[in-house]
């Protein structure tokens, strides 16, 4: 079933109380077009299961590598996407928009 | 964020409370805000009122802080007056969207759990059970049955509320008949905001392609 911004964060909770390390990515801020708004959220444990996006499969893969970096150092912190440029071997959203997230663990 | 505020949010969401959750995005300070409650910033009390009521969350800059603004309000609610067929498609298509859908028919031949098995049923009469039902600005109402002994009660009484989309079925000679019967009681401007012919005009045919058309409208009308 398809999983609404409302179930996420029972998801969340579920994962967290079957003993999972849960991330949190939240859309804090958008500019441009952006594929998901703000709010928007992404979960991620420790084993590398997500659900739900920040974008519309752009930048996921990225932010669950920085999640994996953030079980290990417990630092929340703010990332940034924007534009990707062809040339090179970098995330980005296609469709000219820039995103701000905020990742937090569940404690 | 720490597991005792989100099972906070949550179980707060249950009594369908509006809520925002409030993080300082360099320190990591939150705090759960809701109707009556005040940060240390007056400012920000205002930006976190009006979040909740343009249902969005946002980043904000205040005395050199960054607070995020999450909103958390209460699902929409779907009243469906007539468990007829298209009922069965919009339902499934409102359950997808997240709302909180509620089937209204005193007809038990019509409104029962065989045909309907993912909704809250009321066999009443829309009059008896709609002023329980907490209707608001975040509610929407479809009626369906073409009976004016069941549509009519249900649209005289929600005229006075504040839903953000009132659908009836029906042709255009029908809802013009219906705007008729319900002139004596409301005013042309209120009637306007009957959307009659129920549904965006996307050439629909079959039940689900109806129901389609009249789920579409609502969004446009929540989000436009």
């Amino acid at each position: 079933m398809a999983i609404s911004d409302h179930d996420i964060i029972n998801i969340a909770l579920e994962w967290k109380n079957n003993g999972r390390k849960v991330a949190i990515a939240t859309v804090i801020q958008t500019w441009g077009s952006a594929p998901r708004g703000v709010g928007s959220k992404l979960l991620i444990d420790d084993l590398g299961n997500f659900e739900g996006s920040v974008s519309g499969g752009c930048v996921e893969g990225a932010v669950i590598g920085e999640a994996s970096d953030l079980f290990k150092t417990g630092n929340a912190k703010i990332l940034e996407y924007g534009v990707s440029n062809e040339m090179a071997w970098e995330v980005g959203l296609a469709c000219g928009g820039t995103i701000k997230i905020y990742l937090a663990e569940l404690n | 964020m720490q597991r005792k505020i989100l099972e906070e949010i949550i179980s707060r969401q249950g009594e369908r409370e509006s809520l925002a959750y409030v993080i300082d995005t360099e320190n990591g300070d939150e705090l759960i805000f809701s109707k009556g409650k005040k940060t240390n910033y007056p400012e920000l009390d205002m930006e976190i009122i009006d979040c909740l009521k343009s249902d969005r969350s946002k980043l904000v800059q205040i005395d050199n802080k960054n607070f995020f603004i999450d909103v958390y309000n209460p699902p929409l609610k779907l009243l469906i007056i007539g468990a007829v067929h298209i009922a069965q498609h919009l339902i499934n298509f409102a359950n997808n969207l997240n709302f909180d859908c509620i089937l209204i028919d005193p007809r038990e031949g019509f409104a029962n759990k065989e045909r309907f098995a993912d909704v809250k049923i009321y066999n009443s009469w829309p009059d008896e059970v709609l002023p329980e039902l907490g209707i608001d600005e975040r509610t929407a109402i479809v009626t369906l049955t073409h009976d004016p002994k069941i549509d009519d009660v249900a649209l005289d009484y929600v005229l006075n509320k504040s839903c953000f989309y009132i659908g009836s079925l029906g042709s255009k000679k029908t809802h013009n008949a219906r705007i008729e019967r319900l002139s004596k009681k409301h005013s042309k401007e209120k009637l306007a905001t009957i959307h009659g012919p129920i549904g965006l005009d996307i050439g629909a045919r079959s039940p689900a392609e109806i129901a389609l058309s009249i789920i579409s409208e609502m969004i446009s009308e929540l989000r436009l």
